[in-house]
């Protein structure tokens, strides 16, 4: 038994949503000084036990103990005042403020601003943290705006800090300078909850691991004594599947993009500069970078939701440039977009009706009469063939999975036969099981002669499926390189010049 | 034991059909406490109210003359909110409706021509759907607000035909009333119950409703225009276009409540008034979400809404009420109709005690 109490220990944890347990008699245990992953797949718990450590929802039963003391913390004030710090997902900046701005709206300070913007220049030398206190947010890269989360955290003098994903948006360098911040604070004294799924990540990281599954703790262990893939098989509870890819030779190219550039139409959005692309016929082409770089303007002027000059894309040969999604849907294009509910699929609609979203054809609506008989062997036949677990094709979209609604959308699109396929974040926020079913689905496709072009922020994905990658970083697009004579090093250091300075270079050089 | 409002996990579809039911039991009981605070026998009151009409055919065939032009704009109504547009300006497309089709009866009618009802009620629709194309414009060419627009240009409407029936149009043989001539027989709707006011306008309501039906759950157009209405970037993506989605939504309700102005014009008013309706307009916003938006479920609460007119009209004739009680019965409908709404999506239940 250890002389000092941990930092936080939980026991028997419950909490209740309706007829799932979120949580069930859940333990974790965190010592001072130490990093503790919370590891599991999504919908395991993890967010619900962090938001009940950090007050944000009350459990049904449980104790919670800090430093030894049990205690009830009613509310992220009650938190922040035992010491424990969060930094969540998503951010919560304005745009318009400056950095010090917002970190002084965030801690609720009255001292004056000059003072603050000292003070945070110092915890952020201290900690090697690179952020100017004068600098308004919309300049910065989302790599920034997480360090302004982490200072506004650092300047309460956490005791616990966690953090939930914070890596899914940065570029491998910057995820170096995040563990050496992380380590630097751990050898002070503070504790930190790891929230992840990258498994390499925990294992270089962390010390200790929790493993949750379905809602209780599956296993407890020191990931720095375990493979990612025994991590992985406590994660899901059985054997990973792993995917399969038969030799691919690539054929003519299948979708040429020459020399694009297109403003934005939403202020903050990124002009898209010169983009140049060529895909093949049989080919997977990925697209890497950081999330705000381009990626939903290109997707969308590739898609057709935005035009542009007819001859900037070409499919199959013809200029589709001037063409809406629909036509070019009906000349062979396929996009599966990266929000499910609301873009790809509709939460009020039901299976039937979301297939038919991006499938109105003579066959499910001849004359502009639908055929209701059609329809719902288009979705039976989705379901079958995609191993989508759903109540049945009335079934609404809210009812299904993140990861089973995803499964429906990649099917739906691969099944409309497309020549080439755009794919943005396909496996993002869904468990291992779907992801390899999606990941082998989209190999299958090459295999079968489509052109398919994958934007992802997983290195390690596209890392895994492509054949050629391509990094998109300020609008702009660079040449890709052959997956064989790339790593993930090389990859981020051209992901690694930060949107901004990209964009003011281009400015300064435009003005 | 304090109660607290919490998020169903699924909206309740029993929830969704019970809520008008409640709301129109707690209008009921909220009028009978107006009735009495009046110093009304409540239970008398609202027997006039809703029972009385129903207890004869002349009732009965004034329920179908006044459910007529809410049917028709109710659905019109519906079908643009199923689109996402909302459309408050069914007053003012169903004056315009009046206003083309009257106007053809003035020109033409009396000449026994065949073809002057068809004619009539064409211009009628065109007339509610051209006015409903003005919003329809601004909002895609200016991004204005439809309820904004829709809105005003119903006084602009009604203000056009005010100055009508006392300028261009007046009846000259009328000793200076603000009103057309009475148009001739063969520019009049066929009455189908001899004796009663009920026109051949209440059959062209009853066929919007299987056909509206139809357009929404049976038809690409309306798959389109739930789509845009649910999920405008799902529209996007699927490549419906949102502009034409508006077009489309706007001048449908035009169109219905268009028809509707002209079957009041060719039927129970039989000529150019400068009021054509008693706000059959605005009350079919209510009609068309007591009854879900649904086509059969607009079918029943026009029947409700007509009878409220019609009750309304009896409790001023046989217990001096003012006119304003059918007004406060429809608002306590729509209030409650919210509230009851509320419960849809969510539920109450007893807040729970902190963890010990």
């Amino acid at each position: 038994m250890s002389p000092t109490p941990p930092r936080l220990a939980l026991t028997g944890i419950v909490k209740r949503y309706g007829a799932t347990l979120a949580n069930d008699e859940v333990a974790l245990s965190v010592a001072p000084g130490e990093i503790h992953a919370l590891l599991g797949e999504n919908g395991a718990g993890k967010s619900t036990l962090m938001k009940i450590v950090y007050g944000v929802v009350a459990p049904d039963a449980g104790e919670i103990a800090w430093d030894g003391r049990p205690v009830a913390i009613a509310d992220p004030n009650a938190a922040r005042r035992l010491g424990i710090g969060m930094v969540f997902q998503h951010f919560s900046l304005f745009e318009t403020l400056t950095v010090a701005e917002n970190i002084a709206l965030g801690l609720g300070s009255t001292r004056p601003l000059e003072a603050l913007a000292a003070e945070i220049r110092q915890v952020a030398a201290r900690y090697g943290l690179a952020v100017d206190p004068g600098r308004h947010v919309h300049h910065l890269s989302v790599g920034e705006r997480q360090r302004i989360e982490i200072l506004r955290c650092l300047l309460q003098q956490p005791r616990l800090l966690i953090l939930d994903e914070p890596t899914s948006v940065l570029t491998p360098q910057e995820v170096e300078g995040l563990f050496a911040m992380l380590r630097r604070l751990a050898a002070e004294g503070c504790s930190v909850l790891y929230i992840s799924h990258k498994l390499e990540e925990i294992r270089a990281l962390c010390s200790a691991a929790t493993v949750l599954r379905a809602g209780r703790v599956a296993a407890r262990c020191d990931p720095r004594a375990e493979t990612a893939e025994s991590l992985a098989e406590m994660m899901i509870g059985g054997r990973v599947v792993r995917t399969t890819r038969a030799a691919r030779q690539p054929g003519p190219p299948c979708l040429v993009v020459d020399r694009l550039t297109l403003a934005p139409e939403e202020p903050f959005g990124t002009t898209l500069r010169d983009i140049a692309l060529e895909l093949r016929a049989g080919e997977i082409l990925g697209i890497a970078g950081v999330a705000g770089n381009g990626q939903a303007e290109l997707l969308a002027a590739l898609a057709g939701e935005r035009r542009s000059a007819a001859a900037r894309i070409a499919l199959d040969g013809r200029p589709v440039g001037h063409l809406g999604p629909a036509a070019r849907r009906a000349r062979g294009l396929a996009f599966i977009p990266e929000e499910r509910l609301g873009r790809g699929a509709i939460a009020d609609y039901s299976l039937a009706e979301n297939a038919l979203l991006t499938r109105l054809d003579a066959r499910t609506a001849p004359r502009g009469l639908l055929d209701p008989g059609a329809v719902r062997a288009l979705a039976t036949r989705l379901i079958a063939r995609f191993g989508v677990r759903a109540a049945g094709i009335a079934a609404r979209g809210r009812s299904l999975s993140g990861g089973n609604m995803q499964k429906f959308i990649v099917g739906r699109e691969i099944d409309a036969g497309p020549r080439v396929l755009l794919a943005a974040h396909p496996t993002w926020g869904v468990d291992i099981g779907a992801a390899v079913a999606i990941h082998q689905a989209l190999l299958d496709l090459a295999a079968a002669g489509a052109g398919i072009l994958v934007v992802s922020e997983d290195l390690d994905e596209l890392l895994g499926l492509a054949d050629r990658i391509a990094v998109l970083a300020g609008g702009r697009l660079s040449p890709p390189v052959p997956v064989a004579e790339t790593g993930a090093e090389a990859i981020g250091l051209l992901m690694g010049s930060a949107p901004g300075d990209a964009q003011r270079m281009a400015d300064a050089a435009a003005a | 034991m304090p109660l607290r409002l919490e998020a169903r996990p699924e909206p309740s579809r029993a929830m969704l059909w019970l809520s008008p039911v409640l709301a129109a039991v707690l209008a009921a009981a909220g009028g009978g406490l107006v009735f009495a605070a009046l110093g009304y026998d409540p239970l008398v009151a609202l027997r006039t109210l809703f029972l009385d009409p129903l207890s004869t055919l002349d009732g009965l065939t004034e329920l179908g003359l006044k459910a007529t032009p809410l049917l028709l704009c109710a659905i019109g109504i519906a079908v643009a909110v199923q689109a996402g547009l909302w459309n408050i300006g069914a007053e003012g497309q169903l004056t315009m409706g009046a206003i083309a089709g009257g106007g053809i009866a003035l020109a033409f009618g009396g000449e026994g021509h065949w073809w002057i009802l068809p004619a009539m009620l064409l211009a009628g629709a065109a007339g509610g759907a051209a006015w409903a194309a003005i919003p329809a414009l601004l909002k895609t060419r200016f991004h204005a607000h439809e309820i904004l627009t829709t809105l005003m240009l119903s006084y602009v409407a009604v203000q056009f035909l005010g100055w009508l029936v006392h300028g261009p149009w007046i009846d000259p043989e009328g000793f200076n009333f603000p009103q057309s001539r009475m148009f001739e027989a063969d520019a009049l709707l066929p009455v189908l119950v001899e004796g009663t006011r009920l026109h051949a306008g209440v059959l062209l309501a009853l066929l919007a409703v299987p056909l509206a039906w139809a357009l929404l759950a049976r038809t690409v157009a309306g798959y389109r225009l739930r789509t845009i209405g649910l999920a405008p970037r799902a529209a996007r993506y699927a490549g419906f276009s949102a502009a034409r989605g508006t077009w489309l939504g706007l001048c449908l309700a035009g169109a219905l409540a268009g028809l509707a102005g002209l079957c009041e014009a060719a039927g129970p008013v039989g000529q150019l008034q400068p009021l054509m309706s008693p706000g059959y307009g605005f009350a079919a916003i209510i009609v068309a979400f007591l009854g879900r938006l649904q086509p059969f479920g607009i079918l029943l609460a026009a029947l409700l809404m007509a009878l409220i007119y019609l009750g309304g009209e009896q409790l001023q004739v046989s217990m001096q009420l003012p006119i304003a009680a059918t007004g406060t019965i429809q608002g306590m409908l729509l209030f409650f109709l919210l509230a009851s709404d509320v419960f849809i999506d969510r539920r109450l239940v007893r807040v729970a005690r902190r963890h010990a």
